[in-house]
């Protein structure tokens, strides 16, 4: 049998019992648009595969206990210290057991790179729109990926219970006991009696490798799903419209590729963990309250989480005898919330100052959504702040500074840097749709001089190709929303207020440089 | 569209253009040649890894610049497993690269909203099978099965209950009583205030008669940093300085902000930083804090000597060690 006859009659088997030829046939030629920044999502999803593999593999030795042990194993320098079980069995996996710390190594690297791509993925999708009707449930959807990511990661953090990692439980549970009225129960139920007690690497544990993979696994696939329901967005560009798809069939090219970057990012990922060592635990030593490590630092996903708890006022109220830590409640619970919340809501938000409620499948250049890249960029500019204030210490230590400059540096920096960041980027935006309207009037500057008969000199100006005369001006450009305070006959409406902020923002949100028309052109065209 | 002028018109999908290896037979085959090759790479590098599996003992290093002393067991396994993982990726991709098609292919898109008349349909099916449930009607079965649900929630809450104890009056209290000697950690050895020199710190427990099965729950409330200054270097208010004994000053250890040991002495400015925040506490004014997110100054442990001059706290602490919690100035 030839290896075309064999195919079919597995195709034919299959058929037979599920009807499914149809379905494949369609879906198998379906259109997926090509781009760079359409990988970002796929790193995040080909890095939670490596985690999947590579977890398992560490849950055959790891024991997620914390029964008292006397280390026995090759690490010298440990011989004979009382610790836990599960500290014994990271250093067991480590040093005894082959390739152990490799999968180690290749587990934390790529959670550390599955983080990345979210947020570089989250990034491409908010500054090209993508996140518009009718994909905004799958933004949410993302959003909630991000959450539970930052989470998996700081309790995989905490599992080897080596002193950096009690340290950041330790940080978990001043939080957990700062929650007014529950605070210390809530400790109390969470680590089954006093900090630090013997039961929270257990229940970390099973959250980690199963409660939240199995979330995690639910939110991936609807999240795929939808992408694959709603077909993928696309950029501009001459021949592609909100009604079509422009790409490669899946069968075969998409899929060759696709797959070959599971295998790239495999790879890179196991180069990172051949050639980079990463949190080395036994260098830390068994976790006991008393004592800590200088230069403590969380993964860089929750730096920003330190950096402005350790920015944070010296503020607690005293009041009838109970304390409630604004130094700890704000900078660790509410400033957190009002952002991922507002980050969830965004689309929603946009779309009431815009008034928008069509589908979009053609992504946005990002100049030509001033506001929108102001916001990201305003956004961005406070994680950053936010973030080196998280590695305070280490960077005092490297430039030799006073953590107290950096610290101020900071506090003052998360206030100015990101509206200063919100101006300056709208301008740019609105400076760079200047030049694109420049490039389609009067063409590109060669830089060749000519020198006219009367002596004057001129710069030959090249005009640029149709299709690229079509990409600079193919965007929309919508005037504000109209919302006069008053009604037809002078009375004021209901929700004036609202309609004032909301008019306020759709005017500033329409702030544009006006595209070339057909029109402009022709009259160029005369001179 | 909110223009009214004329927009500048679509020139449409790029012609294709295409590759060598579409055109040319010579090129495809040595295109076939080079993706066999990427996949040959893979191979080898999966022969290394089995190699340094078996062959390579893992307590063998190797020197490689810019990198230093490298496990080369580790280095072959990790550098095996990536040249495999990684060319087969390489492959596969120059191989859709050059030889798959690549002409870009259209499909057409459709508005997601179904035509008016199937929503309609739905809306009466919905009406329809809950009319025939009868759940307009019949209030009391909704509002019955309302609150009969609600109240199943608390089941799996109540069965939540034993999680933990309820915390008592357990953030309060910590081993030191009076009279209880301290001890240095490690070493559970009584110290006298002669032990401890001018301008040297000391980390201590309380002692207890089991030490080698202290727990670690109690070492985050009990551990307390001694530290001596010259009495005159002090700047005290009358009862702090009595909780001090011939200069030795003694204050909990865990952070005031979130718990973290505060072990980070600075002998010139007297100076105690938190690693974890920066929180910083002047020795000489009772560890008040001068710096950083904690809001408390770290709580003193009032110490003297016994007849033989060895170290014993005179009180408990006088209030909750560790990080603020709700109910902490209520008791």
């Amino acid at each position: 049998m030839t290896t075309e006859q064999r195919l079919g009659s597995v195709a034919n088997y299959v058929d037979e019992r599920t009807g499914a030829a149809a379905w494949m046939k369609k879906n198998l030629q379906k259109v997926f648009p090509d781009h760079w920044s359409f990988l970002l999502g796929e790193v995040a999803l080909y890095s939670f595969v490596i985690l999947l593999l590579s977890g398992t593999f560490l849950t055959f030795w790891f024991d997620p206990s914390q029964r008292e042990v006397i280390y026995e194993g090759s690490y010298e320098p440990l011989e004979g210290i009382k610790m836990s079980a599960a500290y014994a069995s990271t250093l067991h996996i480590s040093f005894e057991v082959r390739g152990g710390l490799l999968m180690r190594q290749i587990h934390h690297w790529s959670a550390l790179i599955f983080m990345a791509a979210i947020v570089a993925h989250l990034m491409r999708v908010f500054f090209t729109g993508a996140f518009r009707k009718p994909r905004e449930g799958n933004w949410i959807i993302g959003i909630g990926l991000l959450t539970l990511g930052i989470v998996e990661g700081f309790l995989g953090y905490s599992l080897p219970d080596d002193l950096l990692s009690g340290t950041g439980i330790r940080i978990a549970e001043a939080i957990i006991q700062a929650l007014p009225v529950v605070g210390s129960y809530l400790a109390y139920f969470a680590f089954g009696g006093a900090f630090p007690g013997e039961a929270f690497i257990p229940r970390v544990y099973i959250v980690h490798v199963l409660l939240l993979p199995g979330a995690f696994l639910a939110l991936i696939t609807a999240h795929l799903m939808m992408v694959w329901y709603q077909k993928h967005t696309q950029y501009p560009g001459p021949g592609r419209t909100e009604k079509n798809v422009v790409g490669y069939p899946l069968m075969p090219t998409y899929m060759a590729k696709a797959g070959g970057f599971f295998f790239i990012v495999f790879g890179v990922t196991a180069f990172l963990a051949a050639v980079a060592s990463i949190n080395p635990i036994w260098l830390y030593g068994p976790y006991t309250p008393g004592q800590i490590s200088a230069g403590s630092q969380p993964d860089w996903y929750m730096g920003w989480l330190d950096g402005l708890v350790r920015m944070a006022p010296p503020i607690e109220t005293h009041a009838f005898g109970y304390t409630i830590s604004w130094n700890i409640l704000i900078p660790g619970l509410i400033i957190p919330g009002i952002l991922f919340t507002g980050m969830a809501l965004y689309p929603f938000i946009e779309s009431w100052i815009t008034g928008d409620k069509r589908e979009h499948h053609i992504l946005d250049r990002p100049r030509n959504a001033p506001n929108r890249t102001a916001l990201g960029a305003m956004s961005l500019t406070f994680m950053l702040v936010t973030l080196i204030n998280g590695g305070n210490d280490i960077i005092a230590t490297h430039f030799d500074l006073s953590i107290n400059q950096i610290m101020w540096g900071t506090r003052f920096g998360v206030l100015i840097l990101p509206p200063l960041a919100f101006v300056i980027t709208k301008r740019l935006c609105l400076s760079l749709q200047r030049a694109d309207r420049e490039l389609v009037l009067h063409g590109r500057e060669t830089g060749t001089l000519l020198r006219l008969p009367h002596g004057e000199f001129v710069e030959v100006h090249e005009p640029i190709s149709p299709e690229k005369a079509y990409l600079l001006t193919s965007h929309e450009q919508t005037p504000p929303l109209e919302l006069p305070a008053v009604d037809g006959r002078g009375v004021k409406r209901a929700g004036a207020l609202r309609n004032k902020l909301r008019s306020r923002m759709s005017i500033a949100n329409a702030e544009q440089v006006t595209k070339v028309s057909a029109d402009d052109l022709k009259e160029i065209e005369h001179h | 569209m909110s223009n009214e002028i004329e927009a500048i018109k679509d020139p449409g999908l790029p012609a294709h253009v295409h590759r060598k290896a579409d055109t040319d037979p010579a090129a495809a085959d040595r295109a076939e040649r080079q993706v066999a090759i990427l996949f040959g790479i893979s191979a080898l590098g999966t022969i290394l890894l089995i190699v340094s599996y078996i062959f390579i003992p893992d307590d063998v290093f190797i020197f490689i610049p810019v990198m230093g002393e490298q496990n080369a067991h580790q280095l072959g396994l990790g550098l095996g497993m990536a040249i495999s993982l990684f060319f087969i990726g390489m492959g596969a991709i120059h191989w859709a690269k050059t030889l798959m098609p690549d002409t870009e292919v259209v499909a057409q898109r459709h508005e997601f909203r179904s035509p008016d008349s199937d929503r309609k349909e739905f809306v009466d099916a919905v009406k329809e099978g809950v009319g025939a449930a009868g759940l307009g009607r019949r209030s009391l079965i909704k509002r019955s099965l309302g609150a009969a649900l609600g109240l199943s929630a608390l089941s799996p809450l109540l069965l939540l209950r034993d999680l933990g104890p309820l915390p008592g009056k357990e953030l309060e209290k910590t081993t030191w009583k009076t009279g209880t000697y301290l001890v240095t950690d490690p070493g559970n050895r009584r110290i006298k205030a002669s032990d401890l020199e001018v301008g040297a710190v000391a980390q201590v427990l309380p002692e207890i008669a089991d030490p080698e099965h202290r727990k670690l729950s109690d070492i985050a409330k009990d551990a307390v940093l001694l530290i001596r200054l010259r009495p005159q270097e002090f700047n005290l208010e009358a009862d702090r300085l009595a909780m001090t004994h011939d200069g030795i000053i003694a204050f909990s250890k865990i952070c005031s902000h979130m718990g973290c040991a505060v072990a980070l002495y600075e002998q010139q400015t007297k100076h105690l930083l938190c690693p974890c925040h920066q929180s910083t506490f002047d020795v000489t004014r009772a560890a008040k804090v001068i710096f950083g997110p904690s809001a408390r100054p770290l709580p003193q442990l009032d110490i003297t000597i016994d007849g033989e001059g060895y170290l014993v706290a005179r009180k408990p602490f006088s209030e909750p060690v560790g990080p603020s919690f709700w109910e902490r100035d209520s008791r």
